[in-house]
């Protein structure tokens, strides 16, 4: 069991890697009660994602898919690197929204804490 | 705003080449690493740094926000001006090769993904900006 | 509320973490990521967009309607914070 489990964190660090950082995101998303950390935690989760594609993409020996004149060179898979680069511009975009909205939120009831607008609202915190 | 006149007269010197790198980081998009949201990102930071160094008062003087907004949509317009006008020389939208230009087909794309990329970078440095000027407004309605 | 959410957490990651078994490992060039399609946009992008740098042929070209949506939700997002935080009689 363990020599079975060795050879796989050896060639297959960076996904448990990934797996780790998103774990930190979601916890920070699901426990913590102001808004701000949440966002920051959808953040790191997004970081996550992209570290795993990137991964994915990877090929050894591969260099950076810009064409080199006149050589042979093997070049990394290109297609995950365009999907993570839109993927970036967009989770910066929802992250201002997001942000926005929180702002609009403070601004009505001058509080961030989740639990707080739980119990204006007479929600059950 | 403080008067710090060391982080004013650095971002002096800064910007303008903040400004001819996020220019090249666009243009160079086809032939070196960059694009249009990378270069358009960067030019973005350059104005946030301008807002950092000197105010936003000051920033809202030299670029209006309704400025702001046309250059993002201006910049969407581009991108899909783009494509509908290769569907009036008989293509499919965005088929680039259709376009008659005196260059071969192959060439014609090259060219034309080299405007698409323009639009990105309006398009993406608009909205940067944009987000921060109106993030960076204070409480109160005070700036 | 916070002990259910470290549960919930260790839960999913240790799916994840079993599953990462069945992935290929890094850097392997056989992997099913690295498929004919990606295969054909390195052989053939420079014959035919005329651009060394595949990842902008296929962003701005091949993947063109892709990008063109992308961007349309920046714009979405810029618009949608300038309609939620920005005072009145400002624009």
């Amino acid at each position: 069991m363990i020599e079975d489990l060795f050879p796989l964190l050896l060639t297959r660090y960076n996904y448990y890697m990934a797996v780790i950082i998103m774990m930190i995101g979601l916890y920070a998303m699901i426990a913590k009660s102001n808004l701000v950390k949440k966002i920051i935690g959808l953040n790191i989760f997004q970081t996550a994602i992209f570290l795993f594609y990137i991964s994915i993409a990877d090929v050894r020996g591969g260099t950076a898919p810009i064409l080199i004149e006149g050589s042979n060179a093997l070049y990394v898979n290109p297609v995950p690197h365009v999907l993570i680069l839109t993927a970036i511009v967009v989770s910066v975009s929802t992250t201002a929204v997001a942000l926005s909205l929180v702002i609009r939120i403070h601004r009505e009831y001058r509080t961030v804490e989740e639990e707080d607008l739980m119990r204006m609202e007479g929600g059950s915190g | 705003m403080r008067e710090d006149v060391v982080i004013r007269t650095v971002c002096r010197a800064m910007i303008p080449f903040i400004q001819l790198f996020a220019l090249y980081v666009i243009l160079h998009g086809s032939s070196s690493a960059g694009g249009g949201f990378q270069g358009g990102v960067i030019f973005a930071s350059a104005f946030i740094l301008y807002v950092i160094a000197f105010g936003i008062m000051e920033v809202r003087r030299r670029m209006h926000e309704k400025v702001v907004v046309a250059l993002s949509s201006l910049g969407l317009y581009i991108y899909a001006g783009i494509g509908i006008l290769c569907i009036l020389f008989g293509a499919g939208f965005l088929g680039y090769s259709a376009i008659p230009l005196p260059v071969s087909a192959a060439e014609t794309r090259g060219l034309m993904m080299e405007f698409v990329e323009i639009g990105i970078g309006l398009t993406v440095m608009a909205v940067m900006t944009s987000i921060f000027m109106d993030i960076s407004v204070k409480e109160g309605g005070e700036d | 509320m916070k002990k259910w959410a470290l549960l919930a957490v260790i839960f999913v990651g240790g799916l994840l973490l079993w599953a990462e078994g069945g992935v290929p490992a890094f850097g392997d060039p056989s992997a099913p990521a690295y498929n004919y399609v990606a295969e054909r946009y390195v052989r053939e992008a420079y014959n035919e967009t005329a651009t060394i740098n595949i990842v902008t042929a296929i962003l701005a070209d091949y993947r063109g309607y892709d990008t063109l949506g992308e961007t349309t939700v920046i714009f979405t997002a810029g618009v949608a914070v300038l309609l939620l935080i920005r005072r009145e009689g400002r624009l």
